[in-house]
């Protein structure tokens, strides 16, 4: 910065090209909705008016093609794990995934024949939010990690 | 109850020694578990005037239970109550006369509604299937509930053709335990993907699963999307 500071004329901003674009990215995330189970009520009630998770500029869509987020909210069975799989190939790269509640995360309490013990074994996780379900504010919780996380990802790799 | 002990019994205090304050002759020990026999008979005695009725049997007074024994004669195989009322009666039948027997009962008694089918399994038993039919008549209120034994690998008739909701039940209960239904027209899984191998709740399948599961969604996951992209 000492080459560039105090050259310019006052209310120019100078900064690196990774943050502003980490910056970008993080400041409008929107999470594809992969309501599953009851995980998929406290999802909700994040985006409704009481949490109101439009002020991260995070607006819920329901196609993966306009998605950089996929909350993966509930247990989910062998049987949905191919669609999973599927909603997350479509999805545009940069694509992050939020497994939300102890179900997605590691089977719950369902150690069963047909549940899928982790998400993770279909799609890669950035940010594992616990709780059964996770509260409002656990999700802001793990939105906020994965906030910080794009921020420190590297838009120019060496 | 007489007005008379319950007016006592509400004003006797907990121990014995507020006895002393003049109570009523016979009602003294009431809390007791020495009832005096005078207290009983005078209880008692005003009802004895009404007319008795030979006490039925509870599991004969339902019309259902009446017709399915009127319409199987011996067939009947088991007649059981869970609580030993009239309200959860259970009655084993044959197999091969279900389907009949259903259509009788739906059309002439009035169980119109098949609340539900579903399979049960008893590894111990000579005939480990057991299907359960639990019926209702919406008009009256009544519940019946029916059971059918079959051998490993015994079909049962399906009874599509009496409720047309059997056919999800029966398909679910194909899905679970492999039961078949004879008759059925379409029998095939309902919840599991239909290329599943297994059948989960007989209780010989492994309750976390035999892994078939994690390999089944391998299969279906392409090729080309694997293997996942590593971001770093």
């Amino acid at each position: 910065m000492g080459i560039v500071e105090h050259r310019f004329q006052e209310n120019i901003l100078t900064t690196t090209l990774d943050y502003l674009v980490g910056w970008a990215r993080k400041s409008a995330l929107w999470p594809m909705t992969f309501g599953l189970a009851c995980c998929a009520i406290e999802m909700m009630a994040s985006g409704a008016s009481r949490y109101d998770f439009d002020r991260f500029g995070i607006i819920f869509r329901a196609t993966p093609r306009q998605s950089d987020v996929m909350i993966v909210a509930g247990t989910v069975t062998y049987k949905m794990a191919p669609v999973v799989r599927k909603v997350y190939d479509q999805m545009p790269e940069p694509r992050w995934v939020i497994s939300m509640g102890s179900c997605s995360t590691a089977g719950g309490p369902f150690n069963t024949y047909s549940t899928l013990q982790g998400v993770d074994q279909v799609v890669p996780v950035d940010i594992y939010v616990s709780g059964c379900p996770p509260r409002p504010e656990a999700l802001m919780w793990g939105v906020l990690k994965l906030q910080e996380k794009i921020q420190q990802e590297k838009f120019l790799r060496a | 109850m007489t007005e008379e002990n319950e007016a006592a019994e509400t004003d006797q205090p907990e121990e014995d020694d507020g006895l002393d304050e003049a109570p009523p002759a016979d009602s003294s020990e009431e809390t007791e578990a020495s009832p005096e026999p005078s207290e009983d008979a005078g209880a008692s005695g005003e009802g004895e005037g009404a007319p008795e009725e030979p006490p039925e049997d509870p599991l004969e007074s339902l019309a259902g239970v009446k017709a399915v024994q009127a319409f199987l004669g011996d067939e009947v195989e088991e007649v059981t109550s869970f609580t030993g009322g009239a309200d959860e009666v259970s009655m084993t039948v044959p197999a091969g006369r279900v389907r009949a027997l259903c259509a009788h009962l739906k059309a002439e008694i009035g169980f119109n509604y098949l609340s539900d089918l579903c399979g049960v399994h008893y590894p111990e038993r000579e005939k480990p299937f057991e299907v359960v039919y639990q019926l209702f008549a919406l008009d009256r209120s009544e519940r019946l509930r029916l059971k059918v034994r079959l051998a490993d690998g015994e079909s049962a008739p399906s009874v599509v053709e009496v409720w047309r909701t059997a056919d999800w039940l029966e398909r679910e209960a194909y899905d679970m335990f492999g039961i078949e239904f004879e008759g059925h027209p379409d029998l095939r899984r309902i919840l599991l993907p239909e290329d599943w191998e297994g059948f989960p709740l007989r209780k010989d399948y492994p309750v976390r699963g035999d892994g078939f599961g994690l390999t089944w969604v391998e299969r279906q996951i392409p090729s080309t999307s694997r293997p996942m992209t590593e971001r770093k």
